[in-house]
């Protein structure tokens, strides 16, 4: 791809400083909001006194659940076909649920005003262990929804469930394992934020959010507040980070947007630290029974999975919505698995809603992780070395396109080219030779480290979607671009993704720069302002290549062809006498007679004669609906160094074969991988949510939600192999969750390999590992404590 | 953004100013140091002084000196002053050890020894090691000077004998071990300790302990005595030094946390106890 990986066009305003974020907004007149949360995770609200705060000087306004409710804006839609409390009117269900908001001039006046106002809580028994939700004495978390009587969500299957228990039985070897994926959070640097402008006279709504996805969020302020549509604009400008935390509505937002009408001033709500982790969706919290069914020799001839699903209070994960797991069942992996079947059972229970965020490609990251760790269980009980058990289920070249037991189509791949690569980078034998050795020298001396070696193989599925099959709150999963050629033959395209960091200026720049044959500086990328950019879903499940960077080289080639009718009247030839080479129309087999797309474009909007029916112009748009998702893919291997004696593990290397078709930007593809690995050690090591039994969130601060340092990363060894798609129109694949999906499995593999291990929890912290060494590995959702 | 309550904020010029301030304001007046253990606790409110007093003007207290047989640091001295400092390594590596795994470099810059021991979080690493070097802390009042051991100047978690009117000037350690060192387990770099252990020794003729001082971190006490009396007068051999880890985890007190559980904490004094011994023994042959 011309261009190749040029520096990003963003870094220039980032590294000077000069980003624009949502807490970088100032408007006259602007107000300031602070959020009342609940202290407990389960209580009746027996009363709410906002008088003092009212009168604190500097405080404009005080909005609580009843002014709501009297709007009809207590509770609103959730993407998951439930409801959610904007402000608590009956009862609060999760530690830091939003129970007031108040608005004052400044920040801190704010904030003062929040301890004036008076709660009165009657607290309620939590639900707080997911695996106890289901029990018939468990409280109710939903008592507001009539009829309901237990804390069930959604039952949820996919595969054959006769056939693969067939399999079950008539095979030679069964591995079962018990699996949890903690909640974790995607924790963004920049916090959520909001600054809502309600304009009385005009009527008009601006909104500057941090969002993924602006115009779902402009359909749904319209749907929920009832504001016409075309009245609102919501302006994403940078964004700092935002793994899927930034997908969704949540209730501050509506709130601040009440509050801007109510008080006819711009309001700002800028979410701290605390209320981030805290409130603000989290990711993961699957506790799954992996069960493998193989060969004696390790052929895997059946996979069978149940999952309890912690949604927490109220079902509001962020994905396609006829998927209530996700893409879960993406859980075959990489391999090729006759027959697999999996039931998903979602619960409720007194902790923060959410569910699907923090790079995961709707779940895949929970689904690589299963197969991977149950691939190594099966290993573990045969006796079986872990690269070749995956060697010999892989799937062939032969295979694609591939439908999987649970019925995926695959697009393309070459799995064991990308596995061979990565272990022929890793050493694999030499490493295990030396693993050997050091094992053998810990055991005579009781000191020094061990080491372990882990693999894992990923295959996702992004850039959803069909739009037949996939919806977000009814909106078909495709997107639009807009391409405008100016007189000069510069450009500007719009899109209706939003980056976060991923580089789109930069890369969508070169996808036109490369179709029309100018230079990416000569393309101006618009994003995140529903004003400005055609409609469309936004960028999360790495969906932005697949879907918005289809859509761009489409509509580029749209312009081109526009460009051949116009260079055509300029040359006085017919269009198909003209051959495209790079940014040129030249008259096929007249060397020299030609013009540039800089002419062209001069010429399109001059008084050249144009044939009947052309318009004066360039420009071309398009939406863009994907035949299928791709399906990225890779091979990674991780070492490490374990101190049994104290359980600490260092990440001594990491090799990572990554396969996402062809690359665009190279230096972006890796810079998503790396960050990508980084989250992986992570989850793997340290990040985690845990509750107490009164459902106490143990993670909200980033003193107690640990995230790497490049303390903790080494320097990654990255390879790479091109296997492109069939259907994308540069044969490009996702990337930008690639690695948070692929690694965690291989670090955990690694440090259970190292300890000779066969299962424990993540996130294995010195205190899990050492305990694994004992044989008595921790539950890690709940608090430590000594009772297990 | 989490932000304070309000306070107000004054700048002392002496030590005499600052004590004078502290005096006149009353006890919901606070010193503020390097205010990397203060501000995030007045930004989450768990703190809510009415008046700051910035000693960070005050450059008599910023000094690291070594005089005969004790070395001098003054309670402004920051961590990045102490870890750079060639001779405290040389004489004390236990203070090197500790200072490259407080925190990060940027709370280095700013976080002072004097902030850090006032602070007296159970999990501070610096408790630990001045409490092993058995280190004198020189308090300032109204009324004149006063010395305080280390091993008597915390009082419980986050309390000190430091009074309300009163300013910690200087850490006087005494250069009596022939080796240390300090060990620390935690979560990740720059997280507080899941558990540490500090020790000191001098030895004698034959390899014999002649004495011996141990901290410990983040489990339940700082100091490990019943494990220093075993120790002392014993050969260092392996055998001695593992039962004085063992002996020093008897002794503490963890209490289970999302850093680790009773067991693990204990093992970890023991083990860790053990290895800064064998170190600590190793520096001073
Ligand atoms: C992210 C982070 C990670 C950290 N990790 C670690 C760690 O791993 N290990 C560790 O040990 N520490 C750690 N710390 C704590 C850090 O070492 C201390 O915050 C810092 O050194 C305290 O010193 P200060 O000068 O900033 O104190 P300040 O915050 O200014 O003051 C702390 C307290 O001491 C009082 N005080 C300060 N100086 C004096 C004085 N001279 N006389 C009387 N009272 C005084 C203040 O009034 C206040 O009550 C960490 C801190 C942060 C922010």
């Amino acid at each position: 791809m011309g261009h190749g990986s040029m520096l990003r066009k963003e870094d220039a305003r980032f590294l000077r400083g000069r980003g624009r974020f949502v807490d970088d907004i100032q408007l006259p007149g602007m107000l300031h909001a602070a959020v009342l949360r609940s202290p407990y995770a389960h209580a009746r609200i027996v009363s709410v006194d906002t008088s003092a705060a009212e009168s604190h000087p500097l405080v404009r306004a005080v909005i609580t659940g009843e002014m709501l409710a009297d709007r009809g804006l207590a509770w609103m839609p959730t993407l998951s076909h439930d409801v959610q409390a904007v402000l608590a009117t009956d009862k609060v269900r999760y530690q830091g649920q939003e129970v007031a908001f108040v608005v004052a001039e400044n920040r801190y006046a704010a904030r003062d005003a929040l301890a004036l106002i008076d709660v009165e809580y009657e607290p309620l028994t939590p639900v707080v262990d997911a695996q106890q939700a289901l029990a018939p004495d468990a409280p109710l978390v939903r008592d507001e929804i009539d009829g309901r009587t237990d804390n069930h969500i959604f039952d949820w299957e996919a595969g054959d469930a006769a056939a693969t228990d067939a399999v079950f039985a008539a095979a030679a070897h069964v591995s079962a394992c018990d699996l949890l994926y903690p909640r974790v959070h995607p924790a963004p640097l920049e916090t959520c934020g909001i600054v809502a402008s309600s304009d009385a006279v005009s009527g008009k709504l601006t909104v500057y959010a941090t969002a993924q996805a602006p115009h779902a969020h402009r359909a749904m302020y319209a749907s929920i507040a009832g504001i016409p549509e075309q009245k609102i604009q919501i302006i994403a400008p940078d964004i700092g980070g935002g793994f899927g935390n930034k997908v969704g509505m949540y209730p501050a937002y509506l709130c601040a947007v009440v509050a801007s009408v109510i008080t006819g001033a711009p309001v700002k709500w800028t979410e701290d630290r605390s209320e981030n982790l805290m409130t603000t969706s989290f990711a993961r919290d699957y506790h799954m029974r992996g069960e493998i069914a193989a060969t004696a020799d390790g052929t895997i001839l059946g996979l069978r999975v149940r999952v309890l699903a912690d949604h927490g209070a109220f079902n509001g994960t962020a994905q396609p919505s006829k998927f209530p797991a996700g893409f879960f069942h993406t859980f075959t992996g990489s391999y090729d698995i006759p027959a697999a079947h999996c039931r998903v059972t979602g619960v409720y229970t007194n902790k923060a809603p959410g569910g699907v965020a923090y790079a995961c490609s709707f779940r895949i990251t929970e689904a690589s992780y299963l197969v991977e760790r149950m691939v190594d269980v099966l290993a573990h009980d045969l006796g079986l070395d872990p690269a070749a058990v995956r060697m010999g289920n892989l799937l062939r070249p032969e295979q694609f396109p591939y439908v999987c037991a649970t019925g995926w189509e695959y697009d393309s791949g070459d799995y064991a080219r990308a596995l061979e690569l990565a272990l022929e980078m890793a050493g694999y034998d030499e490493l295990r030779r030396e693993q050997v050795a050091q094992r053998q020298a810990y055991e005579e001396t009781g000191r020094g480290t061990v080491m372990g070696v882990g693999i894992s193989f990923f295959t996702e599925a992004v850039g959803a979607g069909p739009r037949k099959m996939m919806d977000v709150f009814g909106f078909g999963m495709a997107d639009g671009a807009d391409l405008r050629v100016h007189p000069s033959g510069s450009a500007v395209l719009a899109v209706s993704c939003m980056s976060q960091g991923q580089g789109h200026e930069t890369t969508f720049a070169q996808l036109v720069a490369e179709e029309l044959g100018i230079s990416p500086d000569d393309v101006e990328v618009v994003q995140g302002d529903t004003d400005r950019t055609p409609f469309g879903l936004g960028t999360y499940g790495s969906r932005s290549t697949p879907v918005s960077g289809a859509a761009t080289v489409v509509v580029a080639r749209k312009v081109r062809e526009r460009a051949r009718i116009v260079a055509a009247a300029m040359l006085e030839v017919a269009p198909a006498d003209l051959e495209w080479t790079k940014g040129r129309f030249d008259v096929r087999g007249v060397p020299g007679v030609g013009v540039t797309i800089g002419e062209i474009a001069r010429a399109a909007h001059s008084d050249l004669e144009l044939p009947e029916g052309v318009e004066g112009h360039l420009d071309a748009s398009c939406v863009y609906n994907p035949p299928n998702l791709t399906f990225p893919f890779g091979a990674y291997i991780c070492v490490v160094d374990v101190d049994p004696g104290t359980g600490q593990v260092k990440v001594r290397r990491f090799v990572a074969v990554d396969d996402c078709g062809v690359r665009i930007n190279p230096m972006i593809v890796e810079g998503q991988i790396h960050g990508g690995l980084a989250d992986g050690i992570g989850m793997a090591l340290m990040e985690l949510i845990a509750f107490d039994g009164d459902g106490n969130h143990l993670g909200a601060s980033f003193m107690d939600y640990l995230l790497p340092t490049a303390v903790e990363c080494p320097s990654w060894e990255l390879g790479t192999t091109v296997t492109p798609s069939p259907h994308h129109p540069i044969g490009a694949k996702g990337v930008g969750e690639s690695a948070t999906v692929g690694s965690p499995a291989a670090v955990v593999n690694a440090v259970l390999d190292a300890i000779g291990v066969r299962h424990a929890d993540m996130p294995l912290t010195p205190a899990q590992v050492w305990r694994a060494v004992q044989g008595r590995p921790m539950r890690t959702d709940l608090a430590v404590s000594d009772g297990w | 953004m989490q932000v304070p309550a309000h306070f107000e904020y004054q700048r002392a010029t002496s030590v005499e100013h600052a004590i004078a301030l502290l005096t006149r304001h009353g006890p919901e007046t606070r010193v503020v140091a390097g205010g990397h253990s203060l501000i995030p606790m007045m930004k989450l409110r768990l703190a809510q002084p009415e008046m700051l007093i910035d000693i960070n003007d005050l450059g008599e207290l910023a000094g690291i000196t070594v005089a005969p047989g004790v070395l001098r640091l003054g309670a402004m001295v920051r961590h990045a002053d102490l870890l750079g400092s060639a001779q405290v390594g040389a004489l004390l590596p236990v203070l090197h050890d500790a200072e490259r795994v407080i925190a990060d470099p940027v709370v280095r810059n700013r976080g002072t020894i004097g902030g850090s021991v006032c602070q007296a979080d159970p999990s501070e690493d610096l408790a630990g090691a001045f409490c092993a070097l058995r280190a004198v802390a020189v308090i300032r009042g109204a009324d004149g000077d006063r010395a305080v051991p280390m091993r008597e100047f915390f009082t419980g978690p986050y309390e000190t004998v430091v009074g309300p009117a009163e300013v910690l000037v200087e850490l006087r350690v005494p250069l009596w071990s022939a080796g240390s060192a300090y060990l620390k387990v935690d979560r990740r770099s720059g997280d507080w300790a899941v558990a540490a252990a500090a020790a000191a020794v001098a030895t004698g003729p034959g390899g014999v302990v002649t004495e011996v001082g141990i901290g410990l971190t983040a489990v339940g006490r700082f100091l490990a005595e019943e494990a220093e009396d075993f120790l002392r007068g014993r050969a260092a051999t392996e055998a001695n030094l593992v039962e004085a880890g063992r002996v020093a985890a008897q002794h503490c007190r963890p209490t289970a946390d999302q850093r680790g559980p009773v067991d693990y904490k204990r093992h970890l004094a023991g083990e860790l106890t053990t290895r800064a011994l064998r170190l600590a023994v190793e520096r001073a042959a």
